[in-house]
């Protein structure tokens, strides 16, 4: 299979996960047993790393609150940030843990049913642990854009429906 | 009281009275008229503008800019579109006078028509084309001389069948590759031979690049660029389709100065000057557009193929189209023309597509698919278009 058959298959399921392989391997045209094959391979040595939803946050009630953390560590001296990183993603509050450039060092994504169950998570399990110096919480008030989705697209303009 | 029988007879000037009323016309005011039709109709992107594209242009109307420019275009349009022809279409043009900006191609096509027909001149092109080729041409007082590209040649226009429609009168061929409707290309070979005949017979081409950009396999120099051509070639070419900008109507031709500067004058007494607005947009387009271009084509390939290998499993044969957003499939297993299949389609699964007879004169065996139109909507009208074929067959 060439390099561009295969970028477009892992371009094509990032922005559907859910196409049908026997419709995803028409859209290529690619043989529909290549195609299989490679995403398991690509399942197997995580180059795709999971399959995920894009969800209204309201639509899961234990989930409609979500906050972004930004957070100054103390590296340590054998493992740089990644021990406390790794720590931190072990939560299960937490859905996003990344490693920032700039005026502070991790970027955390922390979901909770309401403002205080986040405050609280925040409060008794972040603030307390070892190594983390600064941090500051920013409660995301409302999304318009999600890993390339427009969530609120209203424009329903149309074109003629036929023209030469 | 207003009726026609009352008007002076002749009021119409004859070769405007003589040009056939569009026979498709009535069958899209049809689909127009109906509600919630899926519709494989339309001959431009689903896709709005880029939106870096669209940004810069109310950003300059925020700024004023509303006015005229030179009559060729904007000089940075200008001098962007030649360094783009350069390294896109392998030619190099004088932005100062061997390129004028066009309301479209279809004026750039206009302009070079009337730019180079004395009356009873003959103009061959290929058919199935786009509705305009036969009409403009006789507008500009020309003779229409069509040649038939045929399914069993992929769709590609075969030299020696452009070698035996020449006479004396012959004095330029127009060429759409890839085409609108077939979405076929040309070979770098077969390019090559029309030029040595276009060398040969001493005559002009007009080469209508609008859906250069997408073409999904390898892609060859134009015409324009082989030996002996830059100076007896009109590259007419715009924004429509690759970049998703019909409403903005920007085109361009590229070409000898002589030929430009006989386009000018007609240009400057008639249009004045393409839209500002397109021109700044399209100014976008060409520095920071070509991300947004290449994803639209990713699409486009993806449905293409969709479409393609769906039509051939429902039983109707159609060829791969090497480029533009066109499937053209053959729908004779239906036992239908193509304007009945168009119709009953229509009517009974509310899926629209284009006859070819508004293409050809012969188009009763193929249909004009636009896959430039939602995944969502093209696997749909299929399932309809697959369901209609089933009552077909259970009936033949
Ligand atoms: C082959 C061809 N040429 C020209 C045009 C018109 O393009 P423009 O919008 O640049 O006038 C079209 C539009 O469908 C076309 O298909």
């Amino acid at each position: 299979m060439t390099k561009e058959s295969k970028e477009l298959i892992l371009s094509t399921i990032q922005k559907n996960a859910r196409i049908n392989l026997s419709d995803l391997a028409i859209q290529l045209n690619l043989p529909e047993a290549e195609v299989e094959a490679f995403i398991t391979k690509c399942e197997k040595d995580k180059t795709i790393q999971g399959y995920y939803t894009l969800i209204k946050p309201e639509a899961l009630e234990g989930r409609s609150v979500r906050a972004l953390i930004s957070v100054s560590v103390q590296p340590e001296n054998e493992t740089g940030f990644d021990h406390i990183a790794r720590k931190l993603s072990k939560f299960t509050e937490v859905t996003d843990v990344q490693l920032m450039s700039g005026n502070y060092d991790l970027l955390l994504t922390v979901v909770g049913a309401s403002l205080h169950e986040v405050a609280d998570f925040i409060a008794t399990k972040l603030a307390p642990m070892n190594g983390i110096s600064h941090h500051s919480t920013h409660f995301m008030l409302k999304k318009y854009k999600e890993a390339g989705f427009q969530l609120e697209d209203k424009d329903d303009y149309e074109r003629l429906s036929v023209t030469p | 009281m207003n009726d026609s029988q009352s008007l002076p007879k002749g009021r119409i000037a004859q070769h405007i009275s003589d040009l056939p009323k569009s026979g498709i016309r009535d069958f899209f005011e049809l689909v127009l008229s109906m509600d919630d039709v899926m519709s494989l109709g339309v001959g431009e992107p689903d896709f709005a503008t880029p939106w870096g594209i669209r940004e810069t242009a109310i950003s300059a109307l925020e700024k004023g800019h509303t006015s005229y420019t030179s009559n060729l275009g904007l000089l940075s349009l200008r001098e962007e579109i030649c360094k783009y022809v350069e390294v896109e279409f392998g030619e190099e043009y004088n932005p100062e006078k061997e390129c004028i900006i066009t309301v479209g191609v279809s004026e750039a096509l206009d302009l070079a028509l009337r730019a180079l027909i004395n009356p009873g001149d003959e103009i061959i092109y290929h058919e199935p084309c786009y509705v305009s080729y036969g009409p403009v041409i006789k507008m500009a007082h020309g003779v229409p001389v069509p040649v038939i590209t045929e399914e069993s040649e992929n769709f590609q226009l075969h030299p020696e069948k452009v070698r035996a429609a020449i006479t004396d009168k012959t004095k330029a061929i127009v060429l759409n590759f890839p085409n609108n409707p077939t979405g076929a290309n040309l070979t770098l070979e077969q390019k090559k031979e029309l030029a040595a005949i276009a060398i040969e017979y001493n005559l002009i081409v007009l080469t209508d690049e609008i859906y250069a950009e997408l073409t999904y396999d390898e892609r060859s120099i134009s015409i324009a660029a082989l030996p002996g051509m830059r100076d007896r070639t009109l590259l007419l070419h715009g924004f429509s389709k690759a970049y998703a900008m019909t409403g903005f109507r920007v085109g361009f031709a590229c070409g000898p100065a002589d030929l430009v500067d006989a386009m000018m004058k007609i240009h400057q007494y008639t249009m004045l000057c393409a839209p500002i607005n397109g021109q700044e947009a399209a100014i976008e387009a060409l520095r920071n557009g070509r991300k947004d271009m290449e994803l639209m084509k990713a699409e486009y390939y993806r449905r293409r193929n969709y479409i393609v290998n769906r039509f051939n499993q429902i039983g109707l044969k159609c060829r791969m189209p090497e480029g533009a957003f066109y499937a053209y499939p053959n729908i004779e297993a239906s036992g239908l023309t193509s304007e009945e299949f168009a119709h009953k389609l229509l009517r009974e699964e509310k899926v629209a597509v284009v006859p070819a007879t508004a293409f050809c004169t012969n188009g009763h065996k193929h249909i004009r698919c636009s896959y430039a139109t939602s995944m969502d909507t093209i696997q749909k009208a299929l399932d309809g278009v697959e369901r209609f074929m089933e009552r077909r067959k259970a009936k033949n």
